[in-house]
């Protein structure tokens, strides 16, 4: 990804308050685009703060969303890291949801949970993995832009989606394309269930044990890119590939482990829609994640911990979202989708808008402690 | 009266962030002179001939152009007043012919074809004046780039400049199209045009120069006709204080061969021989220096050895290892075989900048102990290793988490330097060690090398700063063409005959 | 006529009018492209175009009106991507995706809210169209358009002091920059021209091809097109077969709908319906297109003198 020189500014402003407004300079234009559709923008917004977090049921609905986020998240971000833009999230998910969904149809009269389900995992992994790794290979050993390859393996994983659910998997006297429902055996605890388990009552919602996969995975990314040597080649690769080069890494082998690592995390979406809610193979159960992840590692700035942040708050505008085409019909879903795409407008395209503003109205706190040398030296 | 100085700059201020680039800078350049500025790097010589082409703004000040103000805030307005611009790199589109070049910007009509019409005519007619012939419908990429550089001076004269500022016009140029270069300035001046060369090589003010300025951290510290001073006394003005141009050196101990390389070739991607049968033998505890002009094969050389590239012919020996073309090594391989490598271009190369100065400290070293143990990465140790690296080696600031792009380039050289020094290399591949760093740090940096040697390490020394292949090696190789075009003992050499080597080809 | 001269008729005839909207696009892509501006936003704008075309003439009944809003909606896209790329100096790609995700979103929602139709626009009588002319082989005015654009692309950028600096700066803004000439506006303009074209190209879409708008009808083909550019090494009539390539494909494959095949049985619909994103992977897979892109495309300018 390409970066202009810019004098840095202080952490809390770069990482913490700069985000920050871009999110909210998004949402302004999306409060004008409500209101040219005819709805009161602040009443837009009651709706949808009160959907998201009016309840324990709302909130419950807003994790199980925000899990979604945090895996595409994580992928986009595992995938910047290496200077690798995936847009291929959505695809890929839906790939780790068919891996996770063949296993647990396979295999769901003969493995226990405790076998099934890590394998079920592994799968959604694999498969997710495996879709993002021929776009990888192809940009690494044959310089095929890896944003138009992903995008076309979008609309493939679609079509083979559609095919395979129509024609192979369809359950046996079905109407719709859907598969038979998995044997309990696959299907991951919903955490209402879980906390009951231990004595604690909370609403039913979607939430279930793959949002503690999703807490483990931010752990795993984060461990992995600043604790491992591999983790440190990637980032090197995405900063400077002549350095790499020069090295010793291989920058072919380094782009296919990045795009697969990012697959494998793309495709654990699989794992909450399939074996933790939908507990059956259906259509459309990735929609608007993909562009969702890029959204979320933009602001999350490519960092786990932000990645997790503004992972909640995407679930949030699903789940208020929601609420919101339910209260007024003239605004649909689609308007989290225009959400997203400004949020990652003014996060990715436009992030340095307002910098001329905040590097002005904070310069009286802030001295720059830069070595003099440094700046003077061209050469 | 006299007539008023062509270019007069009156006090010119600028300021890059925290740093006085310019520092109310006053000079008078008399017309129909060649006039040198002379200084370090950094010294502000560049960013005030930047100004002068309205590349960059001043802060303050005011520029006279034949008495009278003007207000230069963009290239074309100094276009305008006749001031044209050489610069370092080269501005050519490779993909476009000469003439497309020349008339890139100045293009006398919007179809094509008038437009190049017209300017062959004047293109045709400028190179006769002024000795620069260049074959007009050659794409500017297949030209070599003596070539390149008088395309570059066409381009100037066709726009009607008659104040030609050149910014280090010889770094790319052997010795003898260095003195053709100053054959085409001086029937230049005596065209009417006025010349301002912008070097840091003495030699070159006093070769071809009629006025010098001397610049140092910011301010003119000096101006003298060039003919009563001398190169001494230029080099004290430059950095300040009295400079050793020469450095007090043992003779070496040459002890067994490190690195053998034999009948090496290497073909680019179009079939062009960028390394032809090259021989060399780099001995422990010796210097052997690579001088030429850049774009000869010394940096393929470099990029085959540290394993960047494969070769396409020939071997290289390593203690018991052939590389060859069916055998290659990747850089990986290469340190693991005690082979380090100093980058020419360090900050595309040997640094990661938006990394801390401890994680670039370990580019290339990062899975080795004590960084990596058992899959996972030390922070803690990579401190500790950059801390000892930067004690070592003098790097300010001496501070682990400074970010790599927040060092200067002298202390990133330091810093490279050192890491790759750090593991104790059988065999040492530099390239341009003292390229834009000032005079202190190459001091220092001369004195680590020969220290390295004498500890009995092999080294290799790409530059082409002849003085420092002189002072430094012990054993000289010239390259030209992709080919050893001789060699020369370090006692024996001379630019003269080391200048006669650079051209055979 | 005999079978075997009206079937590669009809299928040419089919090619064009497939291939319009990608040579529309492909050629926008190119002045972009050329000025170093990745374009990946030729979906969006085309989308938006489309939308705004199908709304206009469904509300006023003229197609010309309709060819405007579309040109006007693109070209503010294009405007925009601009502003991003050239004065903020954002990453390049991340604009154009951006830009293509708000588009989708957008065009539903206004769709919704102003026809109630669930996002498409009302089916267009014939005077709100561009219909088949009878002269011109059946084919509307827009196709006829989209071929002349292509010849007149290429004179533009290879025989015009415009292209040759559009040429220059796409390799070396540096050297257009010092030369006195404005890189910014350079860019702009070429980035407007790509504006126009992807405007043309969404009209057609949803005015020509079809009778109305519905979403996401883009469907994928400004990647596409962006391919076939790649593919044609940044040159316009490379570029235009490419596309025709495409076209070819598509109109030859729905053609194969439903038809069975000796071993494999009945061609699902989904197989023909891949076929265009596939055959671009492999076109990308088989092409190496670094060597010849334009040097400083994606590389935002800043002066470092």
């Amino acid at each position: 990804m390409a970066a202009a020189r810019r004098r840095p500014l202080p952490i809390w402003v770069d990482a913490g308050l700069l985000p920050v407004v871009n999110v909210l300079l998004a949402l302004s234009v999306a409060g004008l685009i409500v209101l040219a559709a005819g709805v009161d923008p602040i009443d837009a917004v009651r709706v949808m703060l009160v959907g998201a977090f009016g309840s324990e049921e709302a909130v419950g609905y807003t994790l199980y969303y925000a899990t979604n986020f945090v895996f595409t998240g994580l992928a986009v971000a595992l995938a910047f890291h290496a200077g690798l833009f995936n847009i291929g999230g959505e695809g890929q998910a839906y790939l780790g949801g068919l891996g996770a969904g063949l296993v647990a149809l396979g295999f769901d009269r003969i493995l226990p949970a405790a076998i099934l389900i890590p394998l079920a995992v592994a799968a959604a992994a694999g498969f997710g993995a495996a879709w993002a790794a021929i776009p990888g290979y192809l940009q690494a050993y044959r310089g095929s832009h890896i944003v138009v390859t992903t995008i076309m393996f979008n609309f493939i994983a679609a079509a083979l989606m559609v095919y395979l659910l129509v024609n192979v998997l369809i359950a046996p006297g079905s109407m719709s394309p859907e598969s038979r429902e998995i044997g309990a055996v696959a299907q991951l605890p919903a955490l209402h269930v879980l906390l009951r388990g231990i004595g604690l009552t909370v609403a039913p919602s979607p939430l279930n044990l793959s949002a503690v996969w999703a807490a483990l995975c931010c752990v795993a990314v984060w461990l992995f890119l600043w604790r491992t040597p591999r983790g440190y080649e990637l980032r090197v690769l995405g900063h400077n590939a002549d350095a790499a080069r020069y090295a010793g890494i291989d920058v072919g082998r380094t782009t296919v482990l990045a795009l697969c690592l990012s697959g494998a995390l793309a495709g654990f979406v699989g794992v909450n829609e399939i074996l933790g809610v939908q507990h059956r193979l259906i259509l459309d159960f990735a929609a608007g994640y993909g562009f969702g992840g890029i959204a979320v590692a933009l602001i999350g700035r490519n960092h786990p911990a932000g990645v997790a942040l503004a992972s909640i708050l995407f679930g949030a505008l699903y789940q208020g979202g929601a609420e919101l085409a339910f209260d007024f019909p003239s605004i649909t879903r689609d308007m989290v989708v225009v959400i997203q795409g400004l949020v990652i407008l003014f996060s990715g395209a436009l992030a340095n808008l307002v910098r001329p503003w905040l590097e002005a109205a904070i310069a009286p706190f802030v001295r720059d402690a830069r070595g003099v040398d440094a700046i003077a030296e061209e050469s | 009266m006299p007539p008023p100085p062509v270019i007069e700059l009156r006090a010119i201020d600028k300021w890059f962030g925290a740093v006085h680039a310019n520092r109310g800078v006053s000079l008078a350049i008399a017309r129909g002179t060649i006039t040198g500025i002379i200084g370090e790097n950094g010294a502000g010589k560049s960013t005030l001939m930047n100004i002068l082409y309205g590349l960059v703004e001043a802060d303050g000040g005011q520029i006279l152009v034949d008495g009278a103000p003007v207000r230069l805030r963009r290239p074309a307005d100094a276009i305008a007043h006749g001031i044209g611009m050489v610069h370092q790199h080269f501005l050519l589109v490779d993909r476009l012919t000469v003439l497309e070049n020349v008339a890139l910007g100045a293009e006398a009509a919007p179809l094509l074809g008038r437009a190049l019409r017209a300017a062959r005519v004047e293109l045709a007619r400028l190179e006769r004046d002024y000795g620069l012939e260049v074959d007009p419908d050659a794409p500017v990429g297949a030209l070599p780039i003596g070539a390149q550089q008088r395309v570059e001076i066409l381009k100037a004269l066709y726009r009607g400049a008659r104040v030609l500022i050149l910014d280090e016009p010889t770094a790319v140029l052997t010795p003898q199209e260095t003195d053709r270069l100053f054959r085409i300035l001086r029937s230049l001046k005596a065209g009417g045009v006025t010349v301002i060369l912008i070097t840091h090589k003495l030699r070159e003010i006093m070769a071809a120069t009629d006025t010098v300025v001397v610049m140092r951290r910011g301010e003119v510290v000096a101006e003298r006709a060039t003919a009563a001073t001398d190169r001494e006394a230029l080099a004290e003005l430059m950095v300040g204080r009295k400079v050793r141009l020469a450095l007090d050196k043992a003779p070496a101990v040459p002890g067994p061969p490190a690195l053998v390389v034999e009948r090496l070739g290497l073909r680019d991607r179009r079939g062009v021989a960028v390394l032809d049968d090259v021989d060399l033998a780099l001995n422990a505890g010796e210097i052997v220096g690579i001088a030429g002009v850049s774009g000869n094969g010394q940096s393929e050389l470099l990029e085959v050895l540290a394993g960047m590239r494969a070769p396409t012919a020939g071997r290289i020996t390593i203690g018991a290892r052939i590389i060859t073309r069916h055998a290659p090594a990747d850089p990986a391989e290469m340190r693991a075989l005690g082979v380090a490598h100093v980058p020419e271009d360090r900050r595309r190369f040997g640094l990661v900048a938006p990394f801390e100065a401890r994680e670039s400290a370990v580019l290339g070293y990062q899975r080795r102990a004590p960084f990596s143990r058992r899959g996972w990465l030390d922070p803690a140790a990579l401190s500790r290793h950059c801390r000892a690296l930067m004690t070592h080696f003098d790097v300010r600031p001496p501070i682990p988490t400074v970010p790599s792009a927040g060092l200067s380039g002298g202390n990133q050289q330091k810093l490279i330097l050192a890491r790759e020094i750090a593991p104790a290399p059988r065999v040492l591949l530099v390239g341009q060690p003292t390229r834009g760093i000032d005079i202190g740090a190459i001091e220092f940096i001369h004195r680590r090398l020969l220290a390295l040697r004498d500890a009995g390490c092999a080294i290799l020394m790409v530059s082409v700063e002849l003085d420092e292949i002189m002072a430094l090696a012990d054993r000289i190789l010239v390259m030209a063409g992709g080919r050893i075009a001789g060699v020369v003992a370090g006692a024996d050499a001379d630019e003269r005959r080391l200048g006669l080597m650079m051209t055979a080809s | 006529m005999p079978e075997w001269i009206v079937a590669p008729l009809l299928v040419l005839s089919a090619t064009l009018r497939v291939a319009t909207p990608l040579v529309l696009c492909a050629m926008g892509g190119l002045f972009s492209e050329r000025s170093g501006i990745i374009d990946v936003g030729l979906e969006g704008k085309m989308l938006a175009a489309a939308f705004a075309a199908a709304a206009a003439a469904a509300v006023t009944d003229s197609a010309w009106v309709g060819l405007a809003a579309g040109i006007a909606i693109a070209a503010l896209l294009a405007l925009l991507h601009g502003f991003a790329c050239i004065t903020q100096r954002a990453d390049q790609v991340v604009s154009g995706v951006a830009i293509n995700i708000v588009v989708a979103g957008l065009t539903v929602v206004f769709g919704i809210a102003w026809f109630q139709q669930g996002g498409q626009t009302p089916p267009l009588p014939p005077e709100a169209r561009f219909m088949p002319i009878a002269w011109l082989g059946g084919h509307n005015l827009i196709v006829a358009a989209a071929l002349l654009g292509v010849p007149l692309s290429h004179w533009a950028i290879m025989r015009t002091r415009f292209g040759l600096r559009l040429r220059a700066v796409g390799d070396v803004p540096l050297a257009v920059d010092a030369a006195g000439v404005s890189v910014a506006w350079l860019r702009y303009r070429a980035v407007l021209i790509c504006g126009v074209f992807t405007g043309v190209a969404g009209t057609y879409l949803s005015i020509a091809q079809n009778a109305g708008f519905s979403r996401d009808m883009t469907a994928g083909q400004g990647y596409i097109a962006l391919a076939a550019l790649i593919v044609g090494k940044w040159r316009a009539l490379p570029a235009f077969g490419a596309c025709l390539a495409f076209g070819l494909l598509d109109a030859i494959a729905i053609r194969l709908q439903g038809t069975r095949i000796a071993v494999v049985g009945e061609i699902p619909v989904q197989l023909i319906q891949v076929l265009p994103y596939a055959l671009t992977v492999i076109l990308l897979a088989g092409f190496i297109g670094k060597a010849v892109a334009p040097r400083a495309i994606g590389v935002p300018y800043e002066k470092t003198p």
